[in-house]
């Protein structure tokens, strides 16, 4: 009996074998026949991705309907069902298997990592002039050339700015018509709003340091420039705001907490939900923030100011989703084509006049975004001023730069290391990353 | 050819057995050998493919396990630090329990239910419910604290509790699977021992020392096994509950998996990941020998 089973487990087996072969299969002769199935003259179809933002898939639906009617032999599929913490997960795992998108969106600040791991292709240079980039776009998206080549373009950008409670700010005997102009303004004031309960309970927060949410950008972009540093080297390679500067810019962020004790990062579900919720007078935020609050507290009575100046400068940090073409994009002539027409589109004036209707970001093109309407805006007019003093980051890895940040920042108030030694420690963090990046060009 | 009725009874038992074969090979075997191949290489992610590095990868861990602050170092020494605090506890705890459960009649099903259910809840819907408990002065358990006066405690805020706070995350919701098992374990000790024992006058500490707790070692060693190797694998709870899924405060809960994860899907350094990934899969190769080895000695009366 045993022997006889053997032939038959044997066949089984190979039967499996036979599936297992077969199961990568259908696949490729799919691949391979899919140029043939696609006449030159017909319609192409290209894939579009970006992740799940309600204001953002809106106003790119309007764009797509826009360009498809503009370009009846070019079909555009809109992928937008990521949500945005996957949707770096997605896409790595999308391309391999070659179904990613031909035109993806992107943060500015993932481009390195994307270019070094070959995704994105470079935009061609008679589509997208370098000269026509610099004269028409904002000077942050300069950052879009890496190592002089230009790889994605913006429909819009972003600044941060000073978003203000103005019902905490009179509840505090403020003037909420004023608020504050500079740094030490905003620490007297932020002092002033804070409340506490009899048991020292935070009731109201003046104002949270959070380099979690959005002020690491604060720190290196803006208030080491005002303390008169800068963040890093001209050619990006090197971190220099472990200097006197750097140390009075980290100091200042601090002491909301050490010294100050205006905010806790823990409470209210962290910073930004602390203000959308009402709890916090002062909150530097960009200004996609504003779709938050209109969708989540509509009711609150807020103001939006241009960020506070020190010794005379005003600094913000700008930055912006991007959109480039991808190596599947490349892949195949007409598709490219199609891709660069739809880039073409997308990046243009008439979009990011669009665009800031619907999401509230502002235009990438100058053109779009000198509007006199869009500055004179209530809420909008001051991240449109900062887009004149704007600076953006060169990225080598944002989520490791950023993380080096808010360790260091967390080893002072969590463990009570030295201001300046943690400090050290983020620049050397950073330092490492940024070697990291450039040794391997 | 004709087959026996026994025959053909095999014939479809392999069938449908080589179904979840399928499966395995194509979803668990394949991408593990794949992983072995990966990390001897520069891997690209978007290109599925890369040159061959030889031992790179792993000497380029080895180098990050020297710098201060490593997080590779961190996410090795907690991973030790989430078996060490986690299995003991799992197991004395769902053997109290599954001691306690034995003696009662009534509602035990009912308990056993509230005690199983969060091994089948997602991590994702765990890790958020004990988010909003440990919140500082808001959640349930600050409030209970400061109820009885106790000072409010930060929990997964700061670097100290952070570990113990998730690992007892871990326990409550593995304890469940664990009192099961023990619970059957129990059973299948027959009662003419214990019958015996009392006549020759033993306590119940005797009892249980003597009887019990031997009869189940292999329940043990297989619950140790399998606890050892969830623990050395957590991931879901740490990045849901940890401030941008990244294992702080300050790295200190940062999971060898995380790690992986976090090289692997956000810095694109697939080689690097997969690394990572053989050198997990060896220490719990090696951890599991061992476990084997020594702690399963069987015990026949």
């Amino acid at each position: 009996m045993k022997r006889s089973n053997l032939p038959i487990l044997l066949s089984v087996l190979l039967v499996s074998a036979l599936l297992l072969a077969a199961c990568p299969a259908p696949a490729a002769p799919a691949q391979q026949a899919a140029p043939e199935a696609e006449p030159a003259e017909e319609a192409i179809e290209i894939e579009y991705w970006q992740y799940n933002f309600g204001a953002r898939v809106d106003a790119m639906n309007q764009l797509i309907a826009n360009f498809e009617e503009a370009n009846p032999n070019i079909k555009v599929i809109h992928n937008a069902d990521i949500p945005y913490a996957e949707f770096r997960d997605k896409i790595a795992a999308s391309v391999p298997a070659g179904v990613g998108p031909d035109v993806a969106t992107l943060f500015y600040g993932w481009q390195s990592v994307w270019i070094d791991a070959g995704y994105l292709v470079p935009l061609p240079e008679d589509a997208f002039p370098p000269a026509m980039v610099g004269e028409k776009f904002s000077p942050m998206v300069q950052a879009s050339f890496v190592e002089g080549t230009l790889y994605t373009l913006p429909t819009a950008v972003r600044a941060l700015a000073l978003f203000y409670n103005k019902d905490l700010m009179t509840e505090a005997g403020l003037d909420p018509e004023s608020p504050p102009a500079t740094l030490d303004e905003l620490a007297d004031q932020a002092v002033a709003c804070t409340q506490r309960d009899d048991e020292g309970n935070l009731l109201v927060e003046g104002f949270v340091a959070d380099p979690d949410a959005q002020d690491h950008h604060w720190f290196r972009e803006v208030l080491v420039r005002q303390f008169g540093g800068v963040p890093y080297s001209d050619d990006n390679s090197e971190v220099l705001y472990n200097d006197e500067a750097g140390l009075q810019a980290w100091n200042y962020l601090l002491a909301f907490h050490t010294e100050l004790a205006t905010g806790d990062r823990d409470l209210f579900d962290g910073s930004t939900n602390a203000f959308v919720g009402g709890n916090v007078c002062f909150h530097v935020d960009g200004s996609f923030r504003l779709g938050t609050i209109a969708k989540d507290n509509p009711e609150m009575n807020f103001g939006v100011a241009e960020l506070p100046a020190h010794n005379g400068i005003k600094s913000t940090f700008g930055s912006y989703w991007t959109h480039g073409l991808t190596k599947k994009a490349a892949a195949d002539q007409a598709r490219f084509d199609a891709s660069v027409k739809f880039l073409q589109y997308i990046t243009s004036a008439e979009a990011g006049a669009i665009w800031v209707d619907i999401v509230g970001e502002l235009p990438a093109q100058l053109e779009a975004g000198s509007n006199p309407e869009l500055l004179a805006d209530e809420k909008l007019g001051a991240f449109a001023a900062g887009l004149g003093y704007a600076y953006s980051t060169f990225f080598a890895n944002e989520s490791d730069q950023k993380q080096a940040i808010v360790d260091s920042f967390d080893m002072v108030i969590l463990t009570d290391e030295d201001p300046a030694t943690a400090l050290q420690i983020a620049a050397e963090a950073d330092q490492e990353v940024l070697d990291d990046f450039w040794s391997s060009r | 050819m004709r087959l026996t009725l026994h025959q053909r009874q095999i014939i479809w038992a392999y069938t449908f057995m080589s179904v979840a074969l399928v499966f395995f090979v194509v979803i668990r075997w394949y991408p593990t050998l794949l992983a072995f191949n990966v990390s001897f290489r520069d891997w690209n992610v978007f290109e599925g493919s890369g040159p061959w590095v030889g031992f790179e990868n792993y000497q380029e861990i080895w180098e990050d396990t020297g710098k201060p602050r490593s997080s590779v170092t961190a996410a090795f020494s907690n991973t030790v630090r989430y078996v060490l605090f986690g299995v003991p506890s799992e197991l004395i705890l769902a053997l109290s329990i599954a001691l306690l459960l034995a003696q009662i009649r009534r509602f035990s099903a009912v308990f056993r239910v509230a005690f199983f259910a969060p091994y089948v809840t997602s991590a994702v819907a765990v890790a958020f419910v004990w988010n909003w408990l440990y919140q500082p002065e808001t959640g349930l358990l600050n409030q209970a604290l400061d109820l009885v006066g106790l000072p409010s405690q930060p929990f997964t805020k700061s670097p100290e509790q952070a570990l113990p706070s998730i690992t007892a995350v871990a326990v409550w919701q593995n304890i469940g699977f664990a009192v099961i098992i023990f619970l059957a374990g129990l059973q299948q000790i027959p009662g003419l021992y214990y019958e015996a024992a009392r006549i020759d006058g033993a306590n119940s500490w005797q009892l249980f020392w003597r009887i019990t707790l031997p009869l189940l070692n292999p329940i043990i060693v297989y619950l140790s096994v399998l606890g050892t190797i969830s623990y050395l694998r957590l991931f879901a709870l740490v990045q849901n509950m940890t401030p941008q899924g990244r294992g702080g405060p300050l790295k200190s809960t940062t999971t060898v998996v995380l790690e992986v994860y976090r090289e692997g899907f956000s810095s694109y350094k697939m080689g690097y990941a997969g690394a990572l990934t053989v050198l997990l899969f060896l220490l719990i190769l090696l951890i599991t020998i061992i476990q084997l080895r020594f702690i399963s000695r069987r015990v026949e009366y």
